[in-house]
């Protein structure tokens, strides 16, 4: 054996010359090692499949010019937004519209979306590893690279890190965002965007000061047990507390509650409650079901999500207290969403007998509690500063906690070194993310966050809009983002801004920027309308929209009111473009109005959405013009017929480009339609 | 001859472990035992619906195994399967008290119609199927779903929600339903966008159909048309070549 290899070392380098000759040798092998690699790249495999691919399409030879012309490796570098891209080195098809058909990876082409490849790269939406070139560094995480390439049903993130205003094509990370916000989740979680605002909770938990008032301790710890039990819309999670847990915060809460301050008069008259049934008629002609859901016997909840869901108030609520509610529900609440409807003392008792009887015999069978202890209640006061309750109500004798949970300002680029995942969880962000929001409490069971009952679909919109909150989307320069609109908090002020605060206008109606969605913008309602009418309106709201569910209710206002909302609107809310006394109210020769039907009817057809003629139209999509010559001003109608989305963005009505002549005779037939006032309050 | 045979016992328990390897290779067997079977298997809710490639549906799938008599069946034993890159959260599982299981489905990657199915075992061992299709929707059909929720589902669709009433059956002519492929496959791109952007005079048709080039962007009257080519049924074809698939 011995004897072989010093044989072979002398073959080898027996003497200098032959030396030279084998290291030389060894070392060309050694340099050839890099172009080899090289040349049996993964990359160089996927350009060779393309070509393959695409040599038998009708269109082979631009399809393969393409490829040509860029060969290599290939890289989209964007210094400004820290983008190294080598992604369409192997993804070699992205731009070709004609590979519509291609279903295999690397070779499809991509979706149309608004932006190009060149522009903004591919990390920045599908992240993952830009420079790499091959597919495991590229798309998974590496020692060197956290971030793995974001899984196509959160992708949608990617664009809420530039843009902060909602997008019609992102109908995922926009339903996120309003989660974030209307389930209050913000109200423990500070997120601070990128312009230095916080999100702020659109949800309106109750106060509990004075809880006594409104609820049994039997209801609150029913609640307590299990919210979803009593309302399957209810937005208030599960604490998952302990039977002697929920037992000791109800008694903590009776015993803090204090009497609500202000007229708690019992409703004159009361000895025989009426018949319950009696006030569904009142309840459904106050339009109570557009903010509040009721569960039919299907099981499907019909009605607004504004309010509390109201299926087993009789549950929940004393009926002392509903008629305190009903008279003024700013008494209990100053700040709540539901309007003063200013119902009659018969009124109140029709309503809180209908309500009251909205109950589940079976809902608090089960729950007998004792006396509370002083033990107990000071326990529950422990538990309610614990569990943060005071993060979103407010509570006698607690003080609501600062920053009670981890700031999400960063979320989306959390160190993963930072994070425990659970045993058998992908190690990546979105799967911790959504994993936290399915089931917080399996993460450890001393944490403190509850369970939130969402659809797996909502779980995603959370994840996706928490997955926009990365260190690029703060670091962004502030050019290449598109900046939220300013949140307003517009508040009209006087005696007329008082009484839209007590009417809760700002509920349905937005003025200003600030407001609801429900209903009309109101921003130039006084440009819009006449006066009588608005004044008449406000008394007593008609129809406008025949098939619209939701409506305005009657508020029951008194003539002065009436008059006071009627100047203000009528001052303030005017548009700057033009002057609503511009054109007449009346007077527009018949030839004129004429020509304006012919218009109306033939060129312009507009009975496909309103209705002029009761008896002939059937267009249920507008709103019913039979009277608007006594509704709308003159000026108005010419300037929303020039251009409707100008005069109320978002409105759907299209713009039809119509010429002078046209717009002034239809503006003059519109006009001619006074109706009488009988006929609109029949409908 | 020593080395040959050494090679040759190498080889065998290399074989060995290569086979045992193979053959052992865990079996996703599920752990559900079913304890009742059924005959059919109907769809509850979550089918036929629209959602964005690669994201969860916005409802989950539910089925519901019935007995020969129509009674819903508990505990029956149900898989879901479909296309690659649809996800099933559960994939499989027991049909609860009232017969039915849910799942939250993810679709694939490709816009496009997606076949999915749903098994169960009956009593005599044959399973039933249930198919069911649902829609894919890129970002631009997208863009187009939503436009058509805001502007044409209107008079296009006839079915009404409680924030959007229908008015299709006022109408003195009747739109087409965007679904109606038979109609609207024979119209060109253009001709849609003509149609969109100038009204129903602009091919001769009904002044009903209002224009809307002055209200939607290109961008968008192309993101509708995007979404009409989606949802025709039956499916459009791009004129042009038709390439060889691979």
């Amino acid at each position: 054996m011995k004897n072989a290899w010093q044989r072979m070392w002398r073959t080898c380098f027996g003497d200098p010359v032959r030396a030279f000759g084998v290291v030389s040798l060894l070392l060309l092998m050694l340099l050839l090692i890099a172009p080899a690699k090289n040349h049996f790249s993964e990359w160089r495999r996927y350009q060779k499949q393309y070509l393959a691919l695409t040599a038998n399409r009708g269109d082979a030879v631009t399809l393969q010019r393409h490829l040509h012309e860029h060969d290599g490796i290939q890289q989209i570098w964007l210094p400004q937004i820290g983008v190294v891209d080598r992604c369409t080195t192997c993804h070699v098809g992205l731009k070709e519209a004609s590979l519509a058909d291609v279903t295999i990876q690397p070779f499809r082409r991509h979706p149309v979306i608004p932006h190009t490849l060149d522009q903004y790269g591919c990390v920045m939406c599908h992240r993952g590893q830009g420079p790499a070139t091959t597919v495991e560094e590229a798309h998974r995480s590496t020692l060197a690279w956290e971030q793995p390439i974001l899984p196509a049903r959160y992708v949608q993130s990617s664009c809420g890190q530039c843009h902060r205003v909602p997008l019609t094509g992102t109908p995922q990370l926009n339903l996120g965002r309003k989660m974030l916000a209307r389930y209050g989740c913000v109200h423990c979680h500070t997120i601070k965007l990128p312009d230095g605002s916080s999100i702020k909770p659109t949800d309106d938990p109750p106060s509990l000061e004075h809880l006594a008032d409104k609820t049994t301790r039997e209801w609150i710890y029913a609640w307590l047990k299990n919210p979803q039990g009593y309302a399957v819309t209810a937005t208030m999670p599960n604490f998952k507390l302990s039977d002697p847990d929920a037992r000791d915060i109800s008694a903590f809460l009776i015993a803090s509650s204090t009497p609500i301050p202000g007229d708690t008069a019992p409703v004159g008259g009361s000895e025989k409650m009426p018949d319950p049934v009696a006030g569904a008629s009142l309840y459904g002609e106050s339009f109570c079901a557009s903010c509040h859901a009721v569960q039919n016997a299907a099981g499907n909840i019909v009605g607004g999500d504004v309010g509390p869901e109201l299926t087993r108030v009789g549950n929940k609520v004393k009926p002392e207290w509903l008629q305190v509610w009903l008279r003024n529900p700013r008494v209990y609440d100053p700040g709540t969403a539901m309007p003063h409807y200013r119902f009659s003392d018969p009124q109140v008792l029709l309503l809180t007998a209908f309500l009251g009887n909205k109950a589940d015999s079976d809902l608090l069978t089960d729950v007998h509690l004792d006396a509370a202890t002083p033990e107990q209640i000071a326990h529950g006061k422990l538990l309610v500063t614990e569990y943060g309750c005071a993060s979103c109500h407010e509570i006698n004798g607690i003080k609501k906690p600062d920053n009670f949970a981890p700031d999400l300002t960063r979320i989306g680029s959390k160190p993963l070194t930072q994070i425990i995942f659970l045993p058998g969880m992908a190690h990546a962000i979105p799967d911790y993310i959504a994993g936290k929001i399915r089931q917080p409490r399996s993460f450890g069971a001393a944490l403190k966050m509850p369970q939130f009952s969402l659809a797996p679909a909502q779980i995603d919109a959370l994840t996706t809009a928490l997955l926009a909150f990365t260190d690029r989307a703060h670091d962004l320069p502030m050019a290449l983002t598109v900046p939220a609109r300013p949140a307003s908090d517009y508040l009209p002020a006087g005696k007329a801004g008082q009484l839209m605060a007590d009417l809760a206008c700002f509920s349905c109606h937005a003025i200003n920027g600030h407001g609801g969605d429900m209903a009309p913008d109101l921003t130039w309602e006084g440009s819009s309308v006449q006066r009588p009418w608005l004044q008449a309106f406000l008394k007593n709201p008609g129809t406008l929209r025949p098939a619209l569910i939701r409506r305005m209710p009657k508020f029951n206002l008194s003539d002065d009111d009436a008059k006071e909302l009627t100047d203000y609107i009528m001052t303030v809310y005017q548009t700057p473009t033009f002057d609503r006394d511009a054109m007449p109210l009346s007077g527009y020769p018949p030839a004129q109005v004429e020509q304006g039907r012919q218009l109306f009817y033939s060129k312009y057809a507009c009975q496909s959405c309103h209705i002029v003629d009761t008896k002939a139209d059937k267009g249920y999509i507008g709103p019913t013009l039979t009277q608007v010559g006594s509704r709308l001003n003159a000026a108005w109608i010419y300037h929303w017929l020039k251009d409707p989305q100008t005069m109320r963005p978002g409105t759907i009505e299209p713009n039809r480009n119509m010429n002078d002549e046209d717009d002034r005779a239809v503006t003059a037939f519109l006009m001619a339609q006074k109706g009488s006032s009988k006929q609109e309050a029949k409908k | 001859m020593k080395v040959t045979i050494r090679w040759r016992i190498f080889f065998a328990i290399a074989l060995l472990f290569i086979s045992v390897g193979c053959t052992s290779k865990p079996e996703p067997a599920s752990a559900l035992k079913p304890t009742g079977f059924g005959a059919t298997l109907v769809e509850s809710s979550g089918g036929k619906q629209l959602g964005a490639t690669g994201m969860v549906l916005a409802d989950p799938l539910v089925v519901q195994v019935n007995d020969e008599q129509g009674t819903a069946v508990a505990g029956a034993l149900v898989e879901f399967t479909g296309p690659s890159g649809v996800i099933f959260d559960p994939a499989s599982g027991l049909t609860d008290s009232s017969g039915q299981l849910s799942t939250a489905v993810a679709l694939g990657g490709i816009a496009g119609r997606y076949q999915l199915s749903a098994h169960t075992a009956t009593k005599s061992h044959k399973p039933a199927e249930l198919k069911i299709q649902e829609l894919a929707l890129e970002y631009q059909q997208q863009v187009g779903f939503q436009l058509d929720n805001k502007y044409c589902a209107r008079c296009h669709n006839p079915e009404s929600t409680p924030e959007r009433v229908s008015n299709y059956d006022n109408l003195e002519v009747k739109p087409h339903l965007f679904t109606e492929g038979d109609t609207l496959n024979k119209m060109t791109d253009a001709e849609l966008i003509a149609i969109i952007s100038h009204g129903g005079p602009a091919l001769n048709k009904s002044a009903l159909m209002p224009p809307y080039g002055y209200t939607l962007s290109k961008t968008e009257i192309e993101a509708l048309i995007s979404y009409i080519r989606l949802v025709s049924d039956p499916p459009y074809q791009a004129p042009g070549t038709v390439y060889a698939r691979k």
